[in-house]
């Protein structure tokens, strides 16, 4: 089954998209690993005002065999959770890279963007 | 995400089925298994609702054979199998001096003197080695034979209401050895039954792991893919859907049926584990008697219970502490969100005085405390 891989985002390994407008990212987790987690079944989200590092645990979400991290693909501070998701997780299944986004933060390095993956490069990476 | 497989895991004779058909596949117990082939929810509520067919082929098979082979299992194991007919099946345990769970098993009285023991996948070796030992030990060791016949058999489960729906046509006509009923749906709760598949035996039972209606068959390794493809074909009728261990855990989960490892270990007794009904008292000895009657009539540290959660949760998972008035009593050892209900449920230890339906507690995950309250076993109940 082929997993979507948008052409206008930016990816982490760990399968995180980053959607960068400005100095505004938009974070969430790709369709290949909604796929692999299936069943998300609860997500929770960091604290406005938090601040984090690119590569830093910041949020976890949950299938109903595994709990797993996910990881702020780029620094900055937390400005925007989307509390929809956490009220129905399944939205990350049905709407990764729509309804089911995770946080929005204010880059503090916007240059770390440049070290992301390409569409491109992720979609080598997940064999799509 | 991306999990490692190790070329050291045992595969069952279905693997390639499994791979052909989508399966997810994970380590289980040193075996490679599909943990789901559409997802955990869908197959759950497909047992529930319908059938669903597991592969339960690295599951293992024991014979326990000749004229002393009822004095030998009784001096083993807790229950009493003189309460099997020809044909009919128990669950047990076997336990060790101290009361710890060696493994939990179900015994089937397939002919006078002859019986098949199913035990856990992680736990082949070491029961045979258990048995072996047991038996080196036993009085009339020369009248009864410990046999692991693991490597020739394989065996799947289908689980669910429906499965009476199509099961028949699966195995048409009478049984001819083990209970003598005139179809698979002949069968009553516990009985097994002999067809044949392709020229071979194979052994049908009116058992499961799910809390549905079901039969798990046993069959020769080289015959169960054909089987395994022919029930999905039968099955269509009845909505039969491959399912993976990811289901088969969170339904015998909601029904509160142990898993060894987790509800049951060495250091874990069934007294413990709430499991004293299988434990019989009026047929002499076997191993670990002296200590489980000092636990039954009281003196025991932990006792399993079972809860749900209160609050909006995580799912409770196995290793997270459980709380009464914020100290910690004791830890989950099985837990996952009910596809059935749409709840976090689990089951843990708690020191004996602070169990009981309707008590509360609370479990800990990643650092917050969430609302639980105790309920009474099973905790997911039809209708």
């Amino acid at each position: 089954m082929s997993s979507q891989v948008p052409a206008d985002l930016k990816y982490a390994k760990s399968h995180e998209w980053v959607r960068i407008n400005g100095d505004t990212a938009t974070v969430g987790i790709t369709d290949h690993a909604q796929h692999e987690l299936t069943d998300v079944v609860f997500v929770e989200l960091p604290a406005v005002g938090r601040v984090v590092k690119a590569g830093e645990a910041c949020a976890v979400v949950e299938s109903v065999k595994t709990a797993s991290d996910i990881y702020s693909p780029v620094s900055g501070t937390i400005t925007a959770v989307n509390a929809a998701v956490v009220d129905d997780p399944s939205q990350v299944n049905s709407a990764p890279y729509g309804n089911g986004w995770f946080y929005q933060l204010k880059l503090s390095q916007p240059t770390e963007a440049t070290s992301l993956l390409t569409p491109a490069d992720y979609s080598t990476q997940i064999g799509a | 995400m991306g999990d490692v497989i190790s070329e050291m895991l045992k595969r069952t004779p279905l693997f390639a089925a499994h791979q052909r058909r989508g399966g997810k596949l994970i380590e289980f117990g040193g075996w490679e298994m599909p943990v789901q082939y559409s997802s955990i929810v869908d197959e759950h509520l497909c047992v529930r609702r319908s059938t669903g067919i597991f592969d339960i082929s690295h599951m293992g098979e024991v014979w326990v054979e000749g004229p002393a082979a009822v004095e030998f299992l009784n001096a083993t194991c807790t229950n009493d199998v003189r309460k099997l007919a020809v044909g009919l099946g128990q669950y047990s345990q076997m336990c060790t001096e101290t009361g710890g769970t060696v493994d939990d098993l179900y015994i089937y009285r397939i002919a006078d003197s002859r019986f098949l023991l199913i035990v856990n996948a992680s736990r082949i070796e070491a029961d045979v080695a258990w048995l072996k030992g047991r038996h080196a030990v036993f009085a009339a060791a020369e009248q009864v034979g410990v046999e692991d016949a693991s490597d020739l058999w394989a065996a799947v489960a289908i689980q669910g209401p429906r499965v009476i729906d199509f099961i028949d046509t699966l195995f048409p006509g009478a049984s001819k050895g083990g209970a003598c009923v005139a179809a698979p749906t002949g069968l009553i709760k516990n009985q097994i039954g002999i067809w044949t598949w392709e020229g071979s035996d194979v052994f049908v039972a009116r058992t499961g792991y799910s809390g549905e209606d079901g039969f798990e068959i046993v069959a020769p390794a080289g015959q169960i893919e054909s089987l395994w493809e022919r029930a999905l074909a039968v099955g269509h009728v009845g909505c039969l859907q491959p399912c993976g261990l990811g289901a088969r855990d969170t339904l015998r989960t909601e029904v509160c049926y142990p898993l060894y490892g987790h509800e049951l270990d060495d250091a874990t007794s069934p007294i413990e584990a709430g499991l004293g009904y299988f434990v019989s008292w009026d047929k002499g000895d076997f191993v670990g008697r002296t200590v489980l009657a000092e636990q039954k009539a009281g003196a025991i540290t932990k006792k399993l219970v079972a809860f749900r959660m209160t609050d909006k949760s995580p799912p409770p998972r196995p290793g997270y502490p459980i709380l009464v008035e914020g100290v910690r009593v004791g830890t989950v050892v099985s837990g996952t969100q009910s596809p059935s209900m749409n709840v976090g449920i689990g089951m843990g230890f708690v020191p004996p005085e602070m169990a009981g339906p309707g008590r509360p507690l609370s479990v800990e995950i990643r650092g917050r405390v969430f609302a639980a309250e105790q309920v009474k076993k099973p905790i997911y109940r039809k209708g």
